[in-house]
């Protein structure tokens, strides 16, 4: 049940709690306990929206740093993603296989001050070999929702 | 030049001047005047063609696909339609001679009443239906024999209901489960007993399949798959809502051998065959559309629940329906006719409702709305019915 609830969310995280419940069957006093439980247990992280940011008149800068490191004796990878995800500036960081090995995304207020975090922040902690930074040009989708051009529906009102 | 009809004569034959006009008619023109209107009113599903289906089709069309396919479609499509109901249903159709490929389920059913019925035989069928089902009949020579159906016996056209309706012109019982406009399903014991009776009483029984996928906590029966009943069932199928493809105009029919040439013959003469694209695009969603079938369900079954609720709390009784993405909730409550209800709904609140009368007599008392729309907008319009209801109480 919980996961019903958790699908709800995640397509909707403003669906109410008396939405939520008329769909799963379940009374609302219940639903309201798995949803808080479920974000005690940080199984719900955070809600957020998706913002197009193109459409607003705001500067924001994304870059994807593809970054190879030494791993260290006992604790692998663990140690340094730490070092690295505890930036604000790194908005995501993944481990993957491949010729790097941590993929840093990085959000900045401009080209400067994302290099600026690359050079000055990221590429000097020990432990980081070598840093390859691609500055995103444009984002056509994101989380499962094309931006921008949302396709409209061209239904007649009435049909039989 | 002056053209003269001839004098005092219609140009326009009987059985059309006869055939009774659409019970929407009037809205149309009411609705398109209308700025800000929710529609429960659509009958198609509110997703666009799945992507990797819209992109089968297009290949196609830069690979040269833009030829007539034999009359009874192309022979892949045949096959995957074959693969596909052996596979689900466990029903074995030959793909040379038992399948046609339609435009449409529409069509499917024109073709098989006109292979079928001499003048004057009789089709029984349940009421409320779908509008085309008498439709058809009515335009093949025949008559359309309507049994009613109720909401206590949850709308579904039953053994026992349709036996006294049997003449001896009765040619076949059509049926169309899940269906339109309740949302009804008939359990497969039920099924099983008008199998019985068209059995013995050497019926055809044509089976409109095509919101068969659409069901919610029920499994759905193939009528095809019932004993004995294959080779006396005319399975109509398509694409329409399953894959969201309504506007490819593409469906099929199985068959005995015998009445799928019958119909291949007209089609070919007619139709002469389904386009070439929209068979390309349905071998794919035939092959890869499972995962998009089983998101979509999801997705229609959390607003029917909210949308029979919603009805419930409101003060309508509505029945729940398992299939197809109609409800049909009653307004006996507000002493309206379901007409004036529509009309007057429409006007007042901007909500489009198709009136239960539309379908047939026995949908006085009832209005047919459809949630194949957003959650937002579904709870903003019976946030309007609910003000409708009290202003008139």
């Amino acid at each position: 049940m919980l996961k019903d609830i958790l699908k709800l969310l995640e397509k909707d995280a403003r669906s109410s709690h008396k939405q939520i419940a008329t769909i799963t069957g379940l009374p609302e006093k219940e639903v309201a306990a798995s949803i808080r439980k479920a974000e005690k247990d940080q199984v719900i992280l955070k809600y957020k929206a998706i913002v197009n940011w193109d459409k607003v008149e705001d500067d924001h800068v994304y870059a994807l740093i593809e970054v190879k490191v030494s791993p260290q004796r006992d604790v692998g990878f663990e140690a340094i993603a730490e070092r690295i995800y505890r930036f604000p500036q790194a908005r995501s960081v993944y481990l993957l296989s491949g010729t790097f090995d941590l993929l840093v995304i990085v959000e900045g207020k401009s080209m400067q001050e994302a290099a600026n975090f690359v050079s000055q922040k990221l590429a000097p902690v020990e432990g980081v070999q070598s840093t390859v930074t691609h500055f995103m040009l444009k984002k056509y989708k994101e989380d499962g929702e094309i931006i921008g051009s949302k396709e409209e529906l061209k239904r007649e009102p009435l049909q039989p | 030049m002056k053209t003269q009809k001839p004098s005092g004569k219609s140009q326009i034959c009987q059985t059309v001047v006869d055939l009774p006009p659409s019970g929407i008619r009037k809205f149309f023109d009411l609705v398109a005047t209308m700025e800000g209107a929710i529609s429960l009113g659509v009958g198609e599903p509110d997703y666009v063609t799945p992507w990797h289906i819209r992109e089968a089709a297009i290949h196609s069309i830069e690979k040269g696909y833009t030829m007539y396919s034999s009359n009874s479609g192309t022979p892949e499509l045949r096959g995957a339609v074959s693969a596909y109901l052996a596979g689900r249903y466990k029903v074995n159709y030959d793909p040379t001679a038992e399948i046609l490929i339609t435009t449409g389920v529409s069509e499917g059913l024109d073709l098989v009443m006109r292979a079928i019925l001499n003048p004057g035989d009789e089709v029984i069928m349940a009421d409320p239906a779908y509008v085309s089902y008498p439709a058809c009949v009515c335009l093949a020579g025949g008559k359309a024999v309507r049994v009613p159906t109720r909401v206590e016996d949850g709308f579904e056209l039953r053994a026992e209901n349709i036996e006294p309706y049997i003449t001896k012109k009765t040619r076949a019982i059509l049926l169309g489960y899940p269906a339109n406009p309740t949302g009804a399903m008939i359990k497969r014991d039920k099924l099983v007993k008008i199998a019985q009776l068209a059995k013995r009483r050497g019926l055809l029984v044509i089976s409109d399949e095509i919101y068969a996928r659409l069901v919610y906590g029920v499994d759905e029966v193939c009528f095809a798959s019932l004993p004995a009943m294959q080779e006396t069932t005319v399975l109509l199928g398509g694409f329409s809502k399953t894959y969201a493809m309504t506007g490819w105009r593409l469906g099929y029919a199985c068959g005995n051998k015998e009445i799928i040439a019958a119909m291949t013959k007209i089609h070919q003469y007619t139709m002469l065959c389904a386009p070439i694209m929209a068979q390309k695009a349905a071998v794919e969603a035939l092959k890869n559309g499972e995962i998009s079938i089983n998101e979509m369900v999801e997705d229609y079954n959390r607003r029917r629940l909210l949308m029979v609720k919603g009805f419930n709390n409101i003060g309508l009784n509505c029945f729940e329906p398992r299939g197809a993405f109609y409800t049909f909730p009653s307004i006996k409550s507000t002493g309206m006719t379901s007409d004036q209800f529509a009309e007057k709904l429409l006007k007042e609140e901007k909500v489009v409702v198709v009136p239960g009368t539309a379908f047939g007599p026995s949908g006085e008392g009832y209005i047919r709305c459809c949630y194949a729309t957003s959650m937002t907008e579904i709870e903003e319009a019976l946030g309007r019915i609910h003000h409708f209801l009290k202003k008139h109480a």
